[in-house]
């Protein structure tokens, strides 16, 4: 396999945005399936793709459903039938498909999805909240988030690797935060197509395939004797993805495209030496990083934790990285009403694979930048003055809005 | 601990649910007399309820609190003290929509238990259909046609307080005569179901079952898979296509049996099965074509013979026809066992033909469901006449036939 990386194989640099990344991987995975629906900021993919189409570069069934409901069931049957698919959605429209969102992991679908993250309604608003692509985390949907154009092509390509592998057979969707992600363009290297097949073998969907040579009756319906075997085989499956899957595509991935994503499951940054830490998803990184340095010229030695895969969740990796520092600070692009400590929802996960740790630092929780609103380098530094005083032993509240005008 | 009671309803769905339903909960609002507490339900994994289909439920009654939760701690009851029977084609077994083998219509009866029958045939029909049990256990038939209606109207000919009314006599313990008549009053206000209750009371024929008694045959079951050996992605292999037959006679193969599910036979759904007279079939396909269920095997000699582990009973056979009494319906209680028509007519046509006309006048005749205003008045007359039901009390025919709750109805 090493044989493909030669010299005459040179990836291309291309200026385009995280939703034209994602287009692209889904020519360079060949996908057959397309189908579409549009809504903000989602429909930026699906311009992409069909300009692909279009233009020749891209042989698929591109099909724009009359719905997001529909968009999903199709791409649903057209995987059980053994066809490569790619769907996406944002907001309500994610929302809209939840029927079909819940019974594509049941029946181990392994469709790849694109979130474009974006508040949901009411009030009507575009910009980005992870509550949308958070609403499926109990259902057996594999959750990545990713914070660059050039991770969204990688993580698209992973995706599929990941989902389609026997051993796992679950969907997975890429979060994308709109606006900072999907509508902003930067400079992407493009792999070339014999990296990618290197990479990522044809989807085989094996004895599970919906085909007259395979008769099999698909979704029954069952009684209370039946039903907890078939969960078990989804909780099983997601383990082998956390354990086994996503570990061995991510060595393969640096080994084939020499790009290293170091840990697959969460990016550290400056956490060497960091005193207190701070945790979130998505493209928030950068005001985060920006802050840190600031911080680190003064002396406060701040470090950060970009958390990727949401689902299957690091746990353990995760609560003994983070046990290390003083106090950590999670900044919730979300909201969880009535949660405990009326936290976001990543704040209350990660508390929650901290409790077995022996050494649990204090643990706060910012609900930031929700509808888009930019969380801002001085956000940054307040959510870490806290730490510090956290960490220093005077109390602080465990959930704190930053950001919002009061 | 104080006493616990368990009794189930083995029902027909859709046809008998809503009599069950009246069944448990007035076994429970009786026991309130005597002094006990108790609950009512019908098993959730039978629903959603198809036509026939085998269904049940239950009534949990005991002596205090903590005692009923001993039984409401269960999903369902693991024994019973009574099951009752409201169909008696239900005897020869029951097998729920949602796999689990056939089931004795006894499975669950405790030593020295009662299965209640509601049936115009003797005791031993009954018996002969019904599973053997390893102990004695007590039957207790009332007499009556099978109580047939629909989700949305009730066919109220007081089965469902003659049942109580045999509760009484067969486990005084659990109701007294004397609650089961409150219990009607207060729910019905309808003296004269309290009378029925009371002749019911009177007239239930009990006998003990040996344990040399009854069907021989183990039933069918099967082991429930554990996860690591069952499909992923919520699949069920499809069923091979199946395979010719062979003729007893010549053992010539040809025609076409299809292969069926090994893990769900359907057969006890069935009330009435379609009885073909192969001397008069004109080889139209139609009955093959049109039975929902695929239950024809076509033979060597190209005629259709409906498979007895596959069909439901459902009589659109019998409906397509187009030779008049070449496929008749006939009460399930006539058959002993599931053996091939077509064979037994290759090995001795003349032989068939007398069985066959012998199956054909078998009564009491039956039918699906309770269609049309005024039809119970018109069957009971028509049952009364020739004498195959007496309710044992006049005035219930009477009122029946004259009919006041329907003209009453508006
Ligand atoms: S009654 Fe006739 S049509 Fe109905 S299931 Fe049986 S064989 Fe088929
Ligand atoms: S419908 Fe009647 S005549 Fe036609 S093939 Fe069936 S049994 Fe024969």
């Amino acid at each position: 396999m090493a044989k493909v990386i030669e010299k005459a194989q040179q990836e291309k640099e291309a200026l385009i945005s995280g939703s034209e990344a994602i287009a692209v991987a889904c020519k360079l995975a060949d996908v057959d399936v397309i189908t579409a629906y549009p809504i903000r900021p989602y429909d930026t993919v699906m311009q992409y793709v069909a300009k692909l189409v279009a233009n020749g570069e891209l042989d698929c069934e591109y099909i724009v459903a009359e719905s997001e409901h529909s968009q999903f069931e199709i791409v649903k049957h057209a995987s059980a039938v053994g066809a490569r698919v790619f769907c996406g959605s944002s907001g309500v429209g994610w929302m809209y498909a939840f029927e079909a969102l819940t019974v594509t992991p049941a029946l181990r679908i392994p469709m790849v999805a694109m979130v474009g993250n974006r508040a949901l309604d009411d009030p009507g608003a575009f910009g980005v909240e992870h509550n949308d692509a958070l609403a499926v985390r109990d259902l057996g949907w594999q959750l990545v988030w990713v914070d660059s154009a050039q991770e969204a092509l990688d993580t698209a390509l992973i995706a599929y690797r990941v989902a389609e592998d026997r051993r796992v057979f679950l969907p997975c969707a890429i979060a994308c935060d709109g606006a900072f992600l999907t509508h902003s363009q930067s400079m992407v290297k493009i792999p070339p197509q014999e990296w990618v097949n290197a990479f990522l073998p044809p989807y085989n969907r094996g004895d599970l395939q919906l085909h007259p040579d395979n008769p099999i009756t698909i979704a029954p319906q069952v009684n209370e004797d039946w039903l907890m075997e078939l969960r078990k085989h989804n909780d099983e499956a997601m383990k082998r993805s956390r354990d086994v899957v996503i570990p061995e595509a991510y060595r393969d991935f640096e080994r084939i495209f020499n790009r290293s994503y170091g840990n697959p499951f969460f990016e550290e940054y400056q956490t060497a030496d960091a005193d207190v830490v701070l945790v979130g998803m998505g493209t928030l990184s950068m005001p985060v990083k920006v802050a840190i340095r600031q911080m680190r010229k003064e002396g406060k030695k701040v470090g950060f934790v970009r958390l990727r895969w949401f689902r299957p969740f690091p746990a353990e990796q995760l609560a003994k990285t983070l046990s290390r520092f003083g106090a950590i600070g999670v900044i919730d692009r979300d909201f969880s009403f009535g949660a405990p400590y009326v936290s976001g929802v990543v704040a209350t996960e990660i508390r929650a694979a901290l409790y077995p740790v022996d050494k649990r630092p204090p643990l706060l929780d910012f609900i930031s930048g929700l509808g888009g609103r930019e969380v801002t380098v001085p956000d940054v530094r307040r959510m870490s003055d806290m730490l510090f005083a956290a960490r220093a032993g005077t109390p602080q509240p465990l959930t704190t809005w930053v950001g919002v005008r009061e | 601990m104080g006493r616990l009671f368990a009794v189930e309803i083995v029902y027909r769905g859709i046809f008998q649910k809503n009599l069950a339903k009246n069944i448990s909960r007035g076994i429970v609002l009786a026991a309130k007399h005597d002094g006990k507490i108790g609950i009512s339900f019908g098993r959730y994994g039978d629903s959603p309820e198809r036509n026939g289909i085998p269904a049940k439920s239950f009534a949990i009654i005991a002596t205090d609190e903590e005692t009923l939760q001993e039984g409401m701690a269960k999903y369902e009851p693991k024994e019973t003290d009574i099951s009752i029977s409201v169909d008696d084609t239900l005897c020869k077994g029951v097998e729920s929509w949602a796999w689990y083998g056939l089931q004795p219509i006894n499975r669950l009866l405790k030593p020295g238990g009662t299965l209640i029958v509601t049936t115009m045939q003797d005791a031993d029909t009954i018996i002969g259909m019904a599973h053997r049990k390893d102990f004695p256990y007590q039957l207790a038939l009332l007499r009556g046609i099978p109580s047939f209606s629909g989700l949305w109207v009730y066919k109220d000919d007081h089965t469902d307080v003659r049942i109580l009314g045999a509760i009484a006599k067969v486990l005084p313990e659990l109701l007294s005569l004397n609650a089961v008549e409150l219990a009607i009053k207060e729910e019905w206000h309808d003296d004269l179901k309290v009378k029925s209750a009371r002749k019911s009371f009177e007239r239930v024929e009990m006998r003990v079952v040996g344990p040399s008694e009854g069907n021989p045959e183990t039933p069918y079951s099967f082991e429930l898979p554990k996860w690591q050996e069952m499909r992923e992605g919520v699949t069920i292999p499809g069923i091979p296509a199946g395979k010719a037959m062979t003729d007893p006679q010549t053992q010539q193969a040809g025609g076409f049996r299809p292969d069926r599910n090994p893990t769900f036979k359907k057969f006890s759904t069935r009330t009435m099965r379609p009885v073909v007279d192969f001397d008069t079939c004109v080889k139209c396909t139609l009955c093959w074509l049109q039975c929902p269920d695929s239950c024809f095997d076509v033979t060597p000699d190209a005629l259709y013979d409906a498979n007895m582990e596959a069909c439901c009973g459902c009589g659109i056979c019998e409906a397509v026809c187009p030779v008049e009494h070449c496929i008749t319906m006939v009460n399930e209680t006539a058959f002993a066992d599931n053996a091939s028509q077509w064979e037994a007519w290759r090995k001795d046509k003349t032989g068939y033909q007398t069985w066959l006309q012998d199956k054909i006048t078998h009564l009491p005749p039956r039918e699906h469901g309770f269609r049309i205003r005024g039809q119970y008045a018109e069957e009971i007359k028509d049952l009364v006449k020739v004498g195959v039901v007496d309710t044992g009390d006049e005035k219930i025919s009477e009122q029946v036939v004259t009919d006041p709750h329907e003209s009453g109805a508006g």
